[in-house]
């Protein structure tokens, strides 16, 4: 593993990783009330198992997978961050570009932070892949990296055998995969090893840091002891991105429409790592994890180890919050986004909070018309031509922004970036996909509702039709009956008057009787 | 408190299109310096008109198409599309010229069909174009060169002759004045002279024409930097070169008396450098992959050859670069590069 390849593209950033990289990790204080979302990851949120008025336990389940089958469905339980009572479960605020309100269990703190009992496996290598599997999902493990799919989900396919923990961090200011590296690089080497025994024994295991990050390498490869391959990556963004590493690492592309497991390829996050680690040697449930807090808006930038469902405006408080606070970032500087406010919980995909009292981050620049300089596509990882799609998505001819492979864009925010001309670009991207998709959803109802009713005249023309035929049959059944009756009636009146007593008689005579 | 909402992402480069067309305008001063040096101030006092006449007609025209003034004046833009107007008149046309070429170029070829990042055609070219075709008398009356005819026009005789047509004291603007290097070659071979012979000519040099090969090089080296400093890439100046040394070495080879060499193409005049690596870099009217700007170079490149060995006009640069122009969008399509994972 001493090749590496290199992807279209990318660019040098300034990390400011040092504002927060040289502080150990300390606790974040345990707030009054955690505010604990049932969706965290991707995929279907968690059914409350407790009630209005319920105590429950530090790392008690508190809501479950639906079926209770994490494995039909992509979910994983939700577990208290702390022990207290359960005060509400109501739709609050969460942290989401979107802005909705999300169901929330909300839990008062009593102080006590006291655990429930857990089950803690001490020689994982005796157990099967399988109970472990489980017991990772039970666990609520979800990826740390920011994308917060259901780790378990990474770890039931068969014929890997490349097995990648991703410590790239190749966002800036971001530094908590960097701290954890340091200081529990026993914890990740292990969690990798746990992956590994899960994943059947596969044949390559690479941890990857970037360069950058000289003492977190140093540190993995003293405890790796040669068990798991450590390797340095050039610093550029976007490494970190899952396809982009493993085509750093291994040469192969990965497309829109396969997954690194097709490649016989998994990729964990190192945080994930550490949470398996946890989740298996002590029997914690994720209920914490690290979030770096930085930015000029705080006074002292750290990484802190947060509750889940602490509330940002705790940690912003524990951090020395500034007066002039303008804007706040959840995730890194390109691919973040920003929160209206602090009353939002961390959830389990919050890796960073970015307080900035402007005008470091904040770009001021009026957008002036592209000039098809191509710096964009200089830099795009994917090796697209984002000012064609910039050109055909400002025409709204999303059909050729189709073809110039618009959904491959990964919204790393390259282009913007390096663009002269300061276009959102990214913007124009979502916008563009969000259109084809809503116009693909309505032609699909128009397709709907134009079968439908193609099938209501067609129904309608057939009872219609079967309609007649059966008056016609009917008319048809009983048009010979008239006959045979009419020439019965008429039989009868000939007999009578051919035998006017001998027919009437006898009956008269019954009927007397 | 509310904490102002915006989207990803939240950092950028210090650049600006400005900042890019500035770098444009460095890169071009050295080669006007020397341009000063060998042929006298001519050339500054037509830069200073073009920029002049460019600002005026940008400003009225963002008035009269009701776009924000201060943004797009200070783009820079008005003032590349003014330097390279100005730097390929000749010294001693007079003043009209460089006023109604770059006015044309404004109005024209840029603000009638959008304005900035909206032009098909490159609006200096156009500008110069239309100024060839239509007064080709004072479009091809070039100074000689200082050293050989033993008089430098300073600035107050560049003046004169710019606004007057007569030079200061006894001397006629003929005496000072004749056809380019490049000009002289084609109507020497046109008469079935060698290419040797014409050599004899002191206007030419070794390896191009005197005074020319250094402004030539000059050009080159601003060009240079401007890659190094990713305002433009390699792919349409090494494609115009190399496809112009390619197929020019090819006829040089078979006949090196009817056809010069290489050498002489590339640094004969300062247009195949200003050309390959300022005017067909213009990013908004040329093509965008790098597939693409290597067609379309490749293209540049042959038809500067064409023109200039069998055509009606002693260079080609500027029908060249215009001619591809169009073949832009087609290009564009079929040269999509391949993407990650496909």
């Amino acid at each position: 593993m001493t090749r590496f390849w290199q992807f279209h593209g990318g660019i040098k950033l300034n990390g400011n990783k040092n504002l927060s990289s040289e502080q150990p990790i300390a606790k974040a204080n345990l707030p009054q009330f955690l505010i604990l979302p049932l969706l965290q990851h991707i995929g279907v949120p968690a059914e409350p198992v407790v009630k209005v008025g319920d105590k429950v336990l530090k790392g008690q389940i508190i809501a479950h997978c639906q079926a209770n089958d994490c494995h039909l469905k992509m979910s994983v339980p939700l577990h208290a961050s702390s022990s207290g009572t359960v005060v509400a479960i109501e739709p609050h605020s969460v942290p989401h570009p979107s802005g909705l309100k999300a169901n929330c269990i909300v839990i008062e703190t009593d102080g006590r932070d006291e655990w429930v009992e857990c089950n803690s496996i001490t020689d994982y290598t005796t157990i099967s892949p399988m109970t472990l599997r489980q017991h990772i999902a039970m666990a609520g493990i979800v990826g740390l990296g920011g994308a917060g799919f259901p780790a378990h989900m990474k770890l039931k396919s068969a014929g890997i055998d490349t097995l990648i923990i991703n410590g790239a961090e190749c966002e800036p200011y971001i530094t908590c995969d960097d701290r954890l590296m340091r200081e529990y690089p026993d914890d990740i080497v292990t969690g990798a090893q746990i992956f590994r025994h899960i994943l059947g024994g596969t044949q390559h295991c690479i941890i990857a840091v970037e360069d950058n990050k000289p003492a977190a390498y140093s540190a993995l490869l003293q405890s790796a002891q040669g068990r798991v391959s450590v390797v340095k990556v050039p610093t550029l963004y976007p490494t970190g991105g899952e396809k982009q590493l493993i085509h750093v690492l291994t040469g192969q592309e990965i497309g829109k429409a396969q997954l690194p497991a097709d490649f016989g390829i998994v990729v964990h996050n190192i945080e994930t790592t550490r949470a398996v680690y946890r989740a298996v040697k002590a029997g914690r449930p994720l209920i914490s994890r690290v979030v770096t807090v930085t930015g000029n808006g705080i006074e002292q930038p750290q990484n802190l180890e947060v509750l889940l469902g602490t509330p940002i405006q705790v940690i912003i408080d524990q951090c020395g919050r500034k007066p002039d606070i303008e804007q706040l970032i959840m995730g890194g500087p390109m691919m973040g986004f920003t929160l209206p406010h602090d009353q939002l919980p961390i959830i389990k995909t919050t890796n960073c909070l970015i307080i900035s009292s402007t005008p470091t981050l904040a770009t001021q620049q009026t957008a002036m018309p592209c000039i098809r300089c191509g710096a964009c596509a200089q830099v795009c990882p994917v090796n697209l031509l984002p000012q064609q799609l910039y050109w055909y998505t400002k025409a709204k001819d999303f059909k050729m922004a189709k073809n110039y492979h618009l959904f491959d864009c990964i919204e790393c925010g390259c282009c913007a970036y390096v663009c002269p001309s300061y276009l959102p670009l990214v913007d124009y991207y979502r916008y563009a996909k969000a259109e084809i998709r809503a116009n693909e959803q309505e032609r699909q109802k128009a397709n709907l509702a134009r079968n439908r009713h193609e099938f209501r005249t067609f129904r309608l023309a057939r009872e219609k039709a079967e309609k007649l035929a059966r008056h016609q049959s009917a008319a048809a059944a009983s048009q010979p009956d008239k006959k045979i009756i009419i020439e019965a009636a008429l039989e009868r009146v000939k007999a009578k008057k051919t035998h006017p007593d001998s027919e009437e008689k006898p009956i008269l005579e019954e009927s007397l009787l | 408190m509310p904490f102002k909402l915006s989207t990803a992402p939240y950092l950028h480069q210090a650049n600006s299109v400005a900042i890019m067309m500035r770098q444009v305008l460095y890169a071009l001063i050295p080669g006007i310096a020397l341009y000063v040096w060998f042929f006298g101030w001519g050339i500054v006092i037509h830069i200073l008109l073009t920029s002049i006449t460019a600002l005026s007609c940008e400003a009225i025209l963002l008035w009269l198409r009701n776009r924000p003034l201060r943004l797009f004046l200070t783009d820079n833009s008005a003032l590349v599309t003014a330097w390279l107007l100005g730097s390929a008149l000749p010294p001693f046309a007079p003043w009209w010229i460089s006023v109604l070429g770059t006015a044309f170029a404004l109005i024209f070829a840029k603000h009638l069909y959008g304005g900035l990042g909206y032009n098909p055609f490159n609006p200096a070219i156009v500008g110069y174009a239309m100024l060839l075709i239509s007064f080709p008398g004072e479009m091809t009356k070039w100074p000689y060169l200082a050293s050989l005819s033993g008089h430098y026009p300073g600035i107050v005789e560049s003046m004169s002759i710019i606004f007057t047509g007569q030079p200061l004291g006894e001397i006629t603007l003929d005496a000072l004045s004749g056809a380019t290097p490049l000009n002289t070659m084609k109507t020497q071979l046109n008469n079935f002279h060698t290419v040797t012979e014409i050599k004899q000519n002191p206007i030419f040099s070794y390896y191009g024409a005197k005074g020319w090969e250094w402004i030539g090089s000059t050009f080159f080296l601003g060009g240079v930097w401007l890659i190094y400093k990713r305002v433009i890439t390699w792919h349409i100046p090494m494609a115009i070169i190399g496809s112009l040394l390619l197929i020019s070495s090819l006829f040089f080879i078979l006949d090196s008396d009817r056809y010069p060499s290489p050498l002489f193409h590339l640094f004969g005049g300062g247009s195949a450098m200003i050309g390959a690596f300022f005017i067909a870099t213009d990013p908004v009217s040329a093509a965008t992959s790098n597939t693409g700007k290597l067609i379309y170079g490749t293209g540049i490149g042959i038809l500067i050859y064409i023109i200039r060995t069998w055509g009606g006009y002693p260079d080609g640069v500027a029908f060249s670069v215009l001619l591809m122009n169009i073949a832009v969008p087609l290009i564009d399509y079929y040269t999509q590069p391949r993407v990650f994972g496909y």
